[in-house]
């Protein structure tokens, strides 16, 4: 046969394929994936949001009532709202039904964008067909729940995000409330697992920083039990080295205060 | 001026562009300070009085009183009331606008046919059937101004030229300009009076001061450079007004139409109903590639009785534009009409349709598919809950973290409640995530399990160990304030004086206390 032969890419050793530079790339629309903030990255498999699946932020594997239940349940509706802000950033528009009492300015502040997020606070008892009808036009849908849930309502709400290919997350666990619900039979379950704060002394100092642990378990290849620690809210403003508050470790890309000098 | 009435001829003049004929001599009727006379029209606001009418705190229209005492049209609201003193100054409501000129709608329309809106205290019709049947365009004039006067009582001032843009100068002027006359007219008034203040400053930078400099300009450079809304605008310049750039057939498809199964009597069902219909004519328009530079809006009610109405703009309609002059018609109707059975049909057509040549923005945010789809679900919530279950946040001002944020209904303008600026009392980021919209009662006890108090030093009795509710009550590992906040001393009934205090739980909860008149609250949660 006349003519170049063409190389097969495996026996040029020196070719890279571009998928293999996308690591940590996930794009929009027919993408399977919408991207996250790098801190929560290594608790998703895939390291994003995978269109189609149920990510619940739940109690996790910890049964409900348990005495250490009060110990970790902070930080879940920054956690929410960490999860929508990579993909809202990126231009995806996202719902929240359910939730009267969301901080807004803390939304904008992890990097909502604000006019891509539509809130139904007070969806009254047909919650799911709301939600159902969110499912189709938006990307991402938190709902959260009032009180436990019926399996139908769970595999139906389940079933609709993997057709429509947007990603929906049961929020299970409201501030102030003794009864954390769970989602069962969610792709990956994310359960908020201890906080500290910093900054706050006795009597002196102000909220600055939390250190909040996340583990992540669930079906699949989120089985293996994951377990990640973040600044959420992030670390902008550092305290000064000699502050006799405790310090929180500046992040990677934080700006470093410099000192004024006297010259 | 005397003129034969009757047809002329259809000659091509050297461009090789139709000659104005007949058909396109317009009449405008115009009433000056129209936002004036609908106030004292429809709130009884006396228009002797020196009276100013404001929107977004400049002066929009002034009454002669307040003319003559120095007021002018873009003044702010404090220069002009340091100009008169005794100003009656009102806000201004297009609604209130359009619903006093419909008896001079109707007026006009008893004498000439064909009439369109241009906006509230403006409209126009073909100056051939009126001058016609009156024997020439000056008593033809005069008969509907004094029609006008008769049926409204409010003045008018009548202006003939070669299409609606220069009749509206003309009639600002009182003039009738004769056929063919309409160029020169034109040509020495400034650019300003285009109404497009992004194209005038532009233009006034380039050295095209008046409309004259403006028509002589290259017709293909002007829609290259600065995009199809100005190469109507050079058109309407040169005097050749109605004769479209690029005459197409619409699609039959283009109306669109919605009955409803309960009939609308409420103002704000109405509303949401222009938006929805509004936005359809929109998609479908832009779909085709096309834009409309009128309006008709026809109305049937539950009892059969139609009603129509024209509205005309002099560049392209924006897809909020057609959904304001819907709004206001449905509004006027509804007012004015007293229907005694609500609307039960609505269909818009659009006219005057020109091919796009531009992107138009749609009513809300940035094109794309994703926000269609978003959009028509958010549609699907609204019909099921009600147009207030669906809302979206706009961040303003204020101290409280509850108050920064303001929430509106999707499709209503996103204004915050406070302005955005400094507010010195503020709390530093980072911000709650829980807000709560009642703040929950709870007891802060010290080591001895007295009540926490804070005195007039503010300073805090003992420092607060733990901190009491009904369910339960948590050890307080750390704590900072009393951050004291006095808001509207000067206000005897809203007058707030509270005192906060950030306190941090022994299981990682974080949250912020209010002291008001002598009792705990959680006001938010740093969840």
């Amino acid at each position: 046969m006349t003519g170049p032969r063409l190389a097969r890419s495996e026996t040029l050793g020196s070719v890279r394929r571009a998928s293999d530079l996308t690591d940590d790339v996930a794009g929009l629309g027919q993408d399977r994936f919408l991207p996250v903030l790098p801190e929560l990255r290594e608790l998703l498999p895939g390291r994003g949001l995978r269109r189609g699946s149920t990510i619940a932020i739940g109690a996790g594997g910890q049964p409900a009532g348990s005495g250490a239940r009060r110990m970790s349940m902070a930080g879940a509706t920054s956690l929410m709202l960490a999860l929508l802000a990579g993909a809202s950033r990126a231009g995806s528009w996202c719902a929240v039904i359910g939730m009267p009492s969301l901080g807004l300015v803390a939304a904008d502040e992890v990097g909502i964008a604000l006019d891509r997020l539509a809130l139904v606070p007070t969806p009254g008892p047909e919650w799911h067909t709301v939600a159902a009808a969110l499912l189709d036009g938006f990307d991402v849908v938190v709902v959260a729940p009032a009180g436990p849930v019926a399996p139908a309502v769970r595999l139906q709400l389940a079933a609709r995000a993997r057709q429509r290919g947007s990603v929906l997350i049961p929020f299970c666990l409201p501030a102030g409330r003794a009864r954390p619900t769970n989602w069962e039979g969610a792709d990956v379950t994310l359960s908020p697992a201890g906080a500290v704060w910093s900054g706050l002394g006795q009597g002196h100092g102000r909220l600055r920083s939390r250190e909040l642990t996340v583990a992540s378990g669930g079906r699949g290849a989120a089985g293996r039990p994951r377990r990640a620690t973040m600044w959420l809210p992030h670390v902008s403003w550092l305290v000064p080295q000699d502050d006799p508050v405790r310090a929180p470790r500046p992040a990677d890309d934080a700006p470093v205060r410099r000192r004024l000098r006297a010259v | 001026m005397n003129r034969a009435a009757g047809p002329g001829p259809v000659g091509r003049d050297v461009a090789g562009e139709p000659q104005p004929d007949q058909a396109h001599r317009t009449m405008l009727i115009w009433c000056p300070d129209w936002p004036v006379i609908a106030a004292e029209l429809i709130d009884g606001v006396p228009a002797r009085e020196p009276v100013a009418v404001l929107h977004a705190n400049r002066v929009l229209a002034c009454s002669a009183a307040a003319r003559a005492e120095g007021v002018r049209r873009g003044l702010r609201k404090r220069e002009a009331q340091s100009r008169c003193p005794q100003l009656i100054v009102i806000e201004h409501d297009p609604a209130r606008d359009v619903l006093a000129f419909e008896p001079v709608v109707a007026a006009v329309e008893q004498l000439a046919a064909g009439v369109a809106v241009l906006r509230a205290g403006a409209c126009a019709f073909a100056a051939r059937g009126p001058a016609g049947y009156f024997g020439g365009e000056p008593v033809a004039a005069e008969r509907i101004v004094e029609q006008i006067a008769l049926d409204c009582g409010v003045e008018a001032q009548v202006g003939v030229a070669d299409g609606a843009f220069a009749a509206l100068l003309a009639a600002r002027a009182g003039r009738l300009i004769e056929p063919g006359a309409t160029a020169a007219f034109l040509a020495p008034m400034p650019v300003t009076v285009l109404d497009r203040p992004q194209l005038t400053d532009l233009l006034y930078r380039l050295g095209v001061r008046d409309l004259g400099a403006f028509a002589a300009l290259p017709p293909s450079d002007v829609l290259a450079r600065f995009g199809l809304d100005a190469a109507l605008a050079q058109r309407l310049a040169a005097g050749k007004d109605d004769l479209p750039l690029a005459p197409r057939q619409p699609p039959p498809d283009l109306e669109v139409q919605e009955r409803f199964d309960e009939p609308l009597d409420r103002v704000d069902a109405a509303a949401f109903a222009a938006r929805v219909l509004a936005e359809r004519l929109h998609a479908g328009l832009a779909g085709h590639g096309l834009v409309c530079t009128r309006l008709a809006i026809a109305a049937v009610t539950a009892d059969g009785r139609e009603l129509h109405r024209t509205w005309r703009h002099d560049g392209v309609l924006t897809a909020q534009a057609i959904a304001d002059r819907t709004r206001w018609q449905l509004e006027g109707w509804l007012t004015r009409h007293r229907l005694a059975s609500g609307i039960a049909m609505l269909r818009l057509v659009p006219e005057g349709v020109l091919a796009q040549a531009g992107l138009q923005p749609g009513l809300w945010g940035e094109a794309g598919e994703e926000r269609d789809r978003a959009h028509r679900a958010m549609h699907r919530v609204q019909g099921l809950l009600g147009p207030q279950a669906v809302l979206t946040g706009v961040l303003g001002g204020g101290r409280d973290p509850g108050l920064q944020a303001t929430l509106v209904p999707w499709g209503d303008e996103r204004l915050p409640e406070s302005p955005a600026g400094p507010w010195p009392g503020r709390l530093p980021p980072p911000a709650p995530a829980v807000v709560l919209a009642e703040p929950v009662a709870v007891g802060l006890a010290d080591a001895t399990g007295e009540r926490v108090r804070v005195n007039a030093r503010l300073e805090l009795s003992a420092p607060p160990v733990r901190l009491v509710t009904e369910e339960d009550s948590w050890e307080i590992t750390g704590w900072a304030g009393p951050w004291p906040v006095e808001e509207k001393w000067w206000d005897g009934v809203r007058a707030r004086r509270v005192v906060r205090l950030q306190v941090l739980l022994a299981d990682g909860q974080a949250m912020l206390l209010m002291l008001q008149a002598g009792q705990w609250y959680i006001t938010v949660h740093f969840d």
